[in-house]
């Protein structure tokens, strides 16, 4: 899921790099254990076999340009902006400190837990995904999306201290 | 009776009226499930049971006395005594605030009802709800319509669950069990459909279960396990995902929001599964993006880099971090559960604990009666269409029945997989064998499913059973079999679950049923006899029924979690007088309580329970107290003439025994309990006084003496005051205990 988001926004062969480290921080949105998870998919992958990878990066480009309908890419966007939101908040935990807890829990929780919904919205509402959820239209997606959100950013506010 | 009403059930065509029956049958199960729940309440009276449920019971009405906002805050100086306790940061609030909605609701709706009989009839209501909530996992389990029937009423009236559900036992397994069978069932639901909504109704009910009981961390490590092992068939779909982010996401947070849970979710390894989990699964998912994305060639190379590196460095990451300490390593309690020798070993308070012990075979057969051997044969049907449900069952069977032989009280855990299977097997058998009951549109319905159900290894379809002779022989036996496990269960109800350990009850000569109300004798003694202050120190077993019932503030009691203080008492009970009774001048101890059932052969009491207290207390102090010098040389745990030096100069013995002797005639006095002869001449007491004693002396208070007002110390002024009564003897004793002085 996470490809989409990388790959929306910088030039293709930029995105070698960029790519599987923002993929792993958005999609490995562990609190502690994601931040080591993120680096090693870059770098393994840049040694074993470069020119491989840079087809295999260009195939998903391509195919996501071509296959993925406008609402879908909206969404997208939005998947990237809460993902580089929980890597700020994150950023700033390691660099500045944990002190307000809460807050930062909170926060970061509000950002994964609003990462995973938006891409189960995604999910939910792709043509290609019609046949495991027969009885979810984009509707009932969208309804559903909404009312976890809502109770996901109470807990979170109520969190917050 | 509801299990023999499903039969007829099948027959009606029309779907309402199927319905009806189902709902009019499920009523009367719930209604079963209570009422058997209520024979506690017939015998005896509405009370509350046993110890945890005291501590509830006051927590509940110190929740509706003064408002949900100050018992969030609420710090209990009762309790602990030097120290007191963060009450209201360190409980499962979940019950208590169930049973103080419900009052309220109540109150509104004009229906005045005393608080203490909704805690005594919180139990066995949620019972009713558990059997229903049984009947929608299993339903979702089968397509049979009588499984989920049947499992409701096992559900209802199994032993293993009416053990902790009794009316009067309001303790937190009262609603969780309830929670925990209704959070499986929504985890089913929404792993089926793939569903938003679903997923964040099992996260709240979730958090009302983590809220609720300590055991959630058995959801919390289940669910994971079931994704892992869906993952590792090769059954990842975008309908798992759903579901299992919606619900870590959501449950997650709102398990953090109580208190007692606050950082712990990501901080302990018991909740590291379902971290490691979530995470894997975005990876999971991720790369099923990819792989509809690319070819396959190169699909394997982005596969195995992504895969090795990520599981390499996920799970160095997670060693360095409990190095580190960033991560806290598993608790005690849950080394116990992998190793049941490690508590004894390391922790002699949870070993201490009668429900920490592993189960004895004979319990299952108790609890569960012929279920349990039902259950291997549902497990088995569920290998039969193996679908993501089915792989649910196998799992919770798998984790469930190790950890109930692990620990007695888990088998509350085992015990609705147990129904659920149980009920598959069973309505598989009826199913096959009614047939010939029922009228034709039923034979039509019940072929297709045959021929569904057969083994994935037999070609030849799955035709009946042609014999009416074999059809009547295994209904009939099934029946029999039926009939014996409902009268098992109200057998075992009311023989051996429905004693409300506070009162205990014994028959006389004529047969007629004598209580023995000596408990409540006692802490009502303490309530008008003692100052409002006055803290009374006992082992901690009785804490949270002196808080509860005498409303005395206690040194330890059951929360057990300061063991050094609990070591403190043990400690006081173990040595000599003149060492407890610093220890008890500066915890500004009053009274002291003991249990005693010499007299009446109550086999509970402090004396067998005081090898524990010597054990946690030498863990604390190895120096000062031997558990081998309660021993004798060969090896025996006596306390008649044969018991050792330090056994009769404990605080313990000496007032336990205390005068004991005087009741009988010369020579004659007897333990028992333990089955002894005492000897004639008791111990003597310098430092306490004997306060009140029960009728039938099950319970002890002393009074802690004060300082004496000349200086001298105790044992002198006690020679003293003895010798003004009687000459001889008492100068020689007196002389005595100088000496050892």
């Amino acid at each position: 899921m996470a490809p989409k988001k990388n790959a929306a926004q910088p030039a293709p062969s930029a995105a070698a790099t960029s790519q599987s480290s923002t993929t792993a921080a958005g999609s490995v949105p562990a609190p502690v254990g994601a931040a080591p998870v993120s680096t090693p998919v870059s770098a393994p992958a840049a040694k074993s076999a470069p020119a491989n990878w840079d087809k295999v990066l260009q195939n998903i480009y391509s195919y996501y340009m071509n296959e993925t309908p406008q609402r879908t890419k909206l969404i997208d966007v939005f998947l990237v902006f809460i993902a580089v939101v929980g890597a700020l908040q994150f950023l700033y935990c390691i660099l500045a400190g944990n002190y307000p807890f809460n807050a930062f829990l909170s926060g970061f929780g509000a950002t994964v837990g609003q990462f995973v919904l938006t891409i189960s919205l995604r999910i939910q509402t792709a043509a290609a995904n019609k046949s495991d959820f027969p009885e979810v239209s984009p509707e009932r997606a969208f309804a559903d999306y909404v009312v976890c959100s809502l109770i996901l950013h109470f807990f979170c506010v109520n969190f917050i201290n | 009776m509801a299990a023999k009403t499903q039969g007829p059930a099948v027959g009606y065509t029309t779907e309402s009226t199927r319905t009806l029956l189902r709902v009019v049958i499920l009523c009367f199960i719930a209604a079963a499930a209570i009422s058997s729940r209520l024979f506690s309440v017939i015998r005896f009276e509405s009370i509350i049971h046993e110890f945890d449920p005291w501590f509830n019971f006051r927590a509940t009405k110190y929740l509706v006395a003064n408002g949900f906002h100050k018992f969030w805050d609420w710090f209990d100086d009762r309790t602990w005594h030097p120290l007191g306790r963060v009450t209201g940061g360190t409980l499962y609030p979940g019950l208590m605030v169930t049973s103080g909605a419900i009052y309220h609701a109540l109150r509104t709706l004009t229906i005045p009802v005393d608080i203490r009989n909704i805690c005594v009839l919180l139990a066995p209501a949620c019972s009713g709800l558990t059997a229903f909530a049984t009947y929608l996992l299993t339903n979702e389990m089968t397509t049979s319509p009588s499984a989920g029937l049947l499992a409701a009423v096992f559900m209802g009236i199994a032993p293993g669950y009416i053990s902790r559900s009794v009316a009067g036992s309001y303790d937190n397994e009262a609603i969780a069990i309830f929670l925990l069978v209704f959070t499986f069932y929504l985890w089913i639901k929404a792993l089926k459909l793939g569903s938003m909504l679903w997923g964040a109704l099992c996260a709240l009910f979730y958090g009302y279960m983590v809220a609720s009981w300590g055991g959630y961390a058995f959801i919390t490590c289940l669910l994971p396990v079931h994704a892992l092992v869906l993952i590792a068939m090769g059954r990842y779909s975008t309908r798992l995902y759903v579901s299992y982010t919606t619900w870590y996401a959501l449950g997650t947070l709102a398990s953090m929001q109580i208190p007692f849970v606050g950082f712990l979710p990501i901080k302990t390894s018991e909740h590291m599964p379902a971290l490691g989990i979530f995470g894997f699964i975005q990876l999971i998912g991720f790369i099923q993006y990819v792989r509809s994305a690319i070819s396959g060639r190169q699909f394997q190379t982005f596969l195995v880099t992504i895969l090795v590196a990520t599981f390499g460095l996920g799970l160095l990451g997670l060693v360095a971090l409990t190095s580190l300490g960033y991560v806290a390593p598993w608790s005690g309690r849950f080394y116990s559960l992998w190793d049941t020798g490690y508590a004894k070993i390391h922790i002699p308070i949870i070993a201490s604990v009668s429900e920490h012990q592993p189960t004895a075979w004979p319990s299952f057969f108790f609890d569960l009666n012929f279920l349990i051997w039902l259950f291997p044969a549902g497990v088995y049907l569920c290998f039969q269409d193996l679908k993501d449900e089915h792989v649910f069952v196998v799992v919770y069977a798998l984790f469930g029945s190790y950890f109930a032989g692990v620990m007695v009280r888990l088998m509350l855990t085992l015990t609705p997989v147990v129904c659920v299977a149980a009920a598959m097997a069973a309505s598989q058998i009826l199913d096959t064998y009614l047939s010939w009951k029922s009228a034709t549109p039923v034979e039509e319905q019940e072929a297709p499913k045959k021929v569904k159900g057969g083994l994935r290894g037999s070609d030849k379809p799955n035709v009946g059973i042609y014999s009416n002779l074999t059809k009547v022989m295994v209904s009939g036996s099934m029946l029999v079999y039926l009939l014996m496990f409902v009268s098992h269960c109200t057998w075992v109800t009311s023989n051996a679950y429905s004693s409300p350990s506070v009162v205990l009850a014994s028959r006389m000569p004529d047969g007629s049923q004598h209580i023995i109300d000596d408990y409540r004798e006692a802490y009502q003694w303490l309530r008008q006899n003692t100052k409002e202050d006055a803290k009374v120190m006992s082992w901690w077993d009785y804490g949270y029924q002196i808080g509860g019932m005498a409303d005395r503030p206690t040194l330890v009691d059951n929360n057990t979690w300061n063991n050094t203080h609990i070591a403190t008492v043990g400690k006081a009970m173990s040595s000599r007088e003149e060492v407890s009774y610093p220890i008890m001048r500066q915890h500004e101890v009053d009274y002291v309580l003991v249990v005693f059932g010499a007299l009446l052969g109550y086999s509970g009491d402090d004396i067998n329970k005081f090898l524990w207290m010597v054990r946690i207390a030498e863990g604390i102090w190895p120096d000062e107290v031997k558990e081998r010098d309660f021993f004798t040389p060969q090896g025996e745990y006596r306390v008649d003439e044969g018991a050792t030096e330090t056994m009769k100069n404990s605080l313990m013995y000496k007032m336990s025994y205390y005068n004991y002797a005087s009741l009988f005639p010369a020579g004659q006095a007897a333990d028992r309990v333990r089955g002894v002869r005492i000897p004639d001449q008791g111990p003597v007491l310098n430092t306490l006084e004997e306060a009140f004693t029960s009728e039938n002396w099950i319970i002890r208070i002393y009074k802690v003496k004060d300082l004496d007002n000349i200086g001298r110390d105790h044992a002198n002024a006690a020679a003293f005051e003895r010798g003004q009564k009687k000459k001889k003897p008492t100068k020689k004793r007196g002389a005595r205990v100088l000496r050892v002085d």
